[in-house]
C-alpha cells in the first residue's frame, strides 16, 4: 500500500506547552458558550417572560438550563481558565516547560469529567444546580464525572508545585518570582480547599447515588461543600488578581508598585479563604451560632487583601497614567489605553468589583444576611464578581493570550471592544435590578417565577426592576454573540504568523522583593500552608468532628 | 518614580489599611451586637428528627399554629410544594416562634418584610421568632430551589389588629 504522508507542519514542536494551553482555554471557552446562553433566558424569567416552552424538545425546565448555567460557568470554565494560565504563566516566567505527560493528562481528564457528567445533565437526570443539595439526587454520572474533573485539578496542583521545587533546588538562597509565587499560593489554596467536595462526592454522594448507601446528612453535605463553595471564589478570582497584578500594569504602560505586598496579599488569601464557609450556612439550623460568628469574623479579614488589592492596583494604574502624560488627579484615568479591548476589560471588571465587594460584607454581616438570603439579591451579587470581574479578566487575557498562543492574530478588535462595553454594562443593569428586587421585595433566587401566576401575583410591585432584566438580558446576549465570534474566529483562522513571536507582558515592580524582610517572610510557604491547615483544623473540626460522628441520613429524591 | 513619591504612597496606603481594617472592626461590633440583641431572627436548631417520619410521628404530624398564653407557637411543615399549616392568623404584637422542618428535600422558610428567613433542611428542627408590629398579609416564600414546583411554593401568613 503506497502511503503518502504530506509533511505537516506542528506549529507547537518547539512549544508543547502553547499548545496545552490553548487546549485548556478552548475548552473553557466552549463550556462557557453553552453555560451562558441559558443567562439570557434567566434574566427574561426575571423579567416575567417565559421562553422555556419553545425550548422543550431540548431542555425539560428552567432548573435544567440553570444547572447546566452554573456547572458549566462556575465550575467548569473557571476551572480550566485556572488550569490554562496559573501553569503556562508560571512556566513562562520561570523559562521552564511543565511536565507535557502530566499536563496532558489534566487535559483529558477534564475532559472526560466533562463529558461524563454532562450526559446526565444535558438528559434532564442532574438538574440539582451546581450545589447538588442532597437529597435531591443526580444520576450517578454526574457525580463521577465532576469527581474527574474536579481531580484534574490537583494534577495542575502537581505540575506547577513540581517547577517550583526545582526553581528552589537550582537557586538556593533566591526568592521565588512574582508569578510562579501567586501561582503556587493559588494552587496550594485549592488543593485545601477542594478537600471538603472531594470527601463530599467521592465518600458520600457517589455510593449513595450508586445505591450503595441509603442515605446522606443534608447538613453534613452543605457543610462540606461550603467548606469548598467559599474558596472557589477565590480560586476564580486569584487568576483574575495574578493578570491585574502582573500583566495590567504593564500593558497599561506602567510599573507594579510594589511586588512584596502582592505576596502578601496572596498570602493572607492562603490563610483566610476557606475557614469561613459557615457565612454560606448563616440561615442553617444545626451549626451554632458561636460558630457562626467566628467564622464572620474571619470573612471579615478576608476584605483586608482586596482592600490591599484595590490600592495597589489603582496606585499601580496611576503609575501607568501619568507616564502616559496623564495630569491632574483625575487626567491619570483619561490618559490609560481604554482603547485596548484587554486593558478595556480589566478596568471595567475591577469598576464592578467596588459595589460587588461593599455587597460582599453586607452577605457575610451574619445578621444583615438574613434580609438577603436566597434571594436574588444572592446572583446580583456575585455575578459583579464572578461574571464581570473573573470573566472579563478571562475574556480580556483571551484578546492577547489565543494570537500569543497561536500566532493568529485577533479578529475585529473593534468587536472584542464593544463586547466588553457591552457586557459591562448589561451586567451593571441586570445586577442592579437583582439587587433591589431582592432586597426589597425578597423576591427568591432559583425560581423559575415567570411560569407561575401565583408567583407573579405576589411579586408584581416590582415590575419596573423586572424590566431591567429584560433589558440587560438583551444586551448580555449581544455582548456573548460579539465576544464568542471573535473568540472562535481568532482561533479557527488558517493564517498564522510566528514571525514576530511576543512575550508575555509580564510587568516590573517599583519596590523589588530582593531583601525585602516582608517578601522573605512570605516566601516561607511549607510553613504558612501548615498555618492555613491549622486555621482551618480550628474554625471547622469541632464542628466536623461532631456532625461526622452523629449523621442523620435522608434517602435521596428526584423532583424534577 | 523618586523616593519622594514612594514615601507618599506609602503613607497613603497605611492611612488606607488603617481605615478599611477600623471599618472592619465596627461592623464585626455591629454585628455582635444586633446577635445579641435581636437574636430571636436567627435560625437555631432545637432537635434533629427522622425525616421519613415526619409525616407521621412527633410533633410536625399534627402541622399546627397554636395560642400558648399571650403568645403563640407554630410547628410548620415545609414540603414539595407547599406549607402545613397552608395559611396562619396571628394577632398584632405578639410573639409568634415558629418550628419549621422538612419531611423531603430543603426548603426555604421566608417571611418578606420580616427577618425571618430559614434554610429548612430535613432532619433538623429550626426555631425563629418575629412579633409582627403591623397588621396586614405577609407572604411566605421559599427561597430554595426544591424541585419543579419550587416557584409557586407560596403561603402567607395574616397578622390582624
Ligand atoms: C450572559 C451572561 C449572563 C446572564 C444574563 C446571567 C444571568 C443569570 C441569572 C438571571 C441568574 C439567576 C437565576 C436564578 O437564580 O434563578 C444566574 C445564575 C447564575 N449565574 Fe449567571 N448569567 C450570565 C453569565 C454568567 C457567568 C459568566 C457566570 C460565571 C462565570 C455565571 C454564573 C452563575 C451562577 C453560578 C449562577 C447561580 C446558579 C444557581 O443558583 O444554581 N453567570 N445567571
Ligand atoms: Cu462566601
Ligand atoms: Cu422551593
Amino acid at each position: 500500500m503506497a502511503v503518502r504522508t504530506l509533511p505537516r507542519l506542528d506549529a507547537y514542536a518547539g512549544n508543547p506547552e502553547k499548545k496545552l494551553t490553548l487546549y485548556m482555554l478552548m475548552l473553557g471557552f466552549a463550556a462557557l458558550l453553552l453555560g451562558t446562553l441559558f443567562g439570557p433566558l434567566q434574566s427574561f424569567n426575571y423579567g416575567g417572560l417565559d421562553l422555556y416552552p419553545y425550548l422543550k424538545p431540548l431542555i425539560q425546565s428552567y432548573y435544567q438550563g440553570l444547572s447546566l448555567h452554573g456547572v458549566l460557568n462556575a465550575i467548569v470554565f473557571t476551572q480550566l481558565m485556572a488550569q490554562a494560565l496559573l501553569v503556562y504563566f508560571p512556566a513562562r516566567e520561570l523559562g521552564y516547560r511543565p511536565n507535557m505527560t502530566l499536563a496532558w493528562v489534566s487535559w483529558w481528564m477534564a475532559f472526560v469529567g466533562l463529558a461524563i457528567a454532562a450526559i446526565p445533565l444535558l438528559l434532564n437526570a442532574a438538574s440539582v444546580l451546581y450545589t447538588f443539595y442532597a437529597p435531591l439526587k443526580a444520576h450517578w454520572a454526574f457525580y463521577v464525572g465532576a469527581a474527574i474533573f474536579v481531580l484534574s485539578s490537583w494534577v495542575s496542583v502537581y505540575i506547577v508545585l513540581q517547577m517550583w521545587l526545582r526553581f528552589r533546588r537550582e537557586n538556593p538562597g533566591k526568592i521565588t518570582p512574582l508569578v510562579t509565587y501567586m501561582s503556587l499560593i493559588h494552587w496550594l489554596m485549592w488543593f485545601l480547599a477542594s478537600l471538603g467536595l472531594v470527601v463530599e462526592v467521592a465518600v458520600f454522594l457517589i455510593p449513595w447515588s450508586f445505591g450503595w448507601i441509603e442515605g446522606v446528612d443534608p447538613l453534613l453535605m452543605r457543610t462540606l461543600f461550603w467548606y469548598t463553595g467559599h474558596p472557589i471564589v477565590y480560586f476564580w478570582l486569584l487568576p483574575a488578581y495574578v493578570v491585574a497584578y502582573t500583566i495590567l500594569p504593564k500593558q497599561a504602560g506602567g510599573r507594579l508598585i510594589s511586588d512584596p505586598l502582592a505576596r502578601l496579599a496572596f498570602l493572607m488569601f492562603l490563610l483566610f479563604s476557606i475557614p469561613v464557609g459557615f457565612h454560606h450556612q448563616f440561615a442553617d439550623p444545626g451549626i451554632a451560632p458561636g460558630w457562626k460568628f467566628v467564622h464572620t469574623v474571619l470573612t471579615m479579614m478576608v476584605a483586608v487583601p482586596s482592600l490591599m488589592t484595590a490600592f495597589t492596583l489603582a496606585a499601580s494604574l496611576e503609575n501607568a497614567g501619568r507616564a502616559r502624560g496623564g495630569k491632574g488627579i483625575l487626567g491619570w484615568i483619561r490618559a490609560l489605553p481604554w482603547n485596548n479591548p484587554s486593558v478595556l476589560a480589566l478596568l471595567l471588571g475591577l469598576l464592578a468589583f467596588i459595589p460587588g465587594g461593599a455587597g460582599g460584607i453586607v452577605n457575610a454581616s451574619f445578621t444583615l444576611n438574613q434580609a438577603v438570603h436566597n434571594t436574588t439579591w444572592i446572583p446580583g451579587h456575585f455575578h459583579l464578581q464572578v461574571a464581570t470581574l473573573v470573566t472579563m479578566a478571562f475574556m480580556g487575557t483571551a484578546f492577547w493570550l489565543v494570537p500569543h498562543l497561536t500566532g493568529k492574530p485577533l479578529v475585529k478588535p473593534g468587536l472584542a471592544w464593544a463586547s466588553m462595553w457591552l457586557w459591562f454594562i448589561g451586567m451593571f443593569i441586570m445586577t442592579f435590578a437583582l439587587h433591589w428586587m431582592g432586597f426589597l421585595w425578597g423576591i427568591p433566587r432559583r425560581a423559575h417565577i415567570a411560569e407561575s401566576p401565583a408567583a407573579m401575583a405576589a411579586y408584581q410591585d416590582s415590575l419596573p426592576w423586572m424590566v431591567m432584566n429584560i433589558i440587560s438580558g438583551i444586551i448580555l446576549f449581544v455582548a456573548a454573540i460579539f465576544f464568542f465570534y471573535v473568540i472562535f474566529a481568532t482561533a479557527l483562522q488558517a493564517k498564522r504568523d510566528f514571525s514576530e513571536h511576543q512575550e508575555i507582558p509580564f510587568t516590573e515592580a517599583v519596590s523589588k522583593p530582593e531583601g525585602n524582610a516582608l517578601a522573605l517572610m512570605t516566601d516561607r510557604v511549607w510553613f504558612w500552608f501548615g498555618v492555613a491547615a491549622v486555621l482551618i483544623l480550628v474554625a471547622y473540626g469541632p464542628v466536623l468532628l461532631q456532625m461526622f460522628t452523629n449523621l442523620n441520613p435522608v434517602p435521596g429524591m428526584r423532583l424534577w | 518614580m523618586n523616593h519622594e513619591e514612594h514615601a507618599v504612597i506609602e503613607r497613603f496606603e497605611r492611612g488606607w489599611l488603617i481605615f478599611g481594617v477600623g471599618m472592619i472592626v465596627v461592623f464585626v461590633v455591629l454585628i455582635a451586637y444586633t446577635m445579641a440583641n435581636f437574636g430571636g431572627s436567627i435560625p437555631v436548631g432545637t432537635e434533629r428528627v427522622d425525616a421519613t417520619k415526619v409525616r407521621t410521628e412527633g410533633q410536625f404530624a399534627n402541622p399546627r399554629l397554636e395560642q400558648v398564653g399571650n403568645e403563640y407557637v407554630a410547628y410548620v411543615q415545609a414540603f414539595a410544594f407547599g406549607y402545613s399549616p397552608s395559611e396562619m392568623r396571628v394577632k398584632r404584637g405578639r410573639k409568634v416562634t415558629f418550628y419549621v422542618t422538612s419531611p423531603d428535600v430543603q426548603h426555604g422558610f421566608m417571611i418578606e418584610r420580616t427577618n425571618i428567613n430559614v434554610q429548612v433542611i430535613p432532619g433538623e428542627v429550626a426555631r425563629v421568632s418575629h412579633t409582627f408590629k403591623e397588621a396586614g398579609e405577609y407572604t411566605i416564600i421559599c427561597n430554595e430551589y426544591c424541585g419543579l414546583g419550587h416557584a409557586g411554593m407560596i403561603s402567607k401568613i395574616v397578622v390582624e389588629e
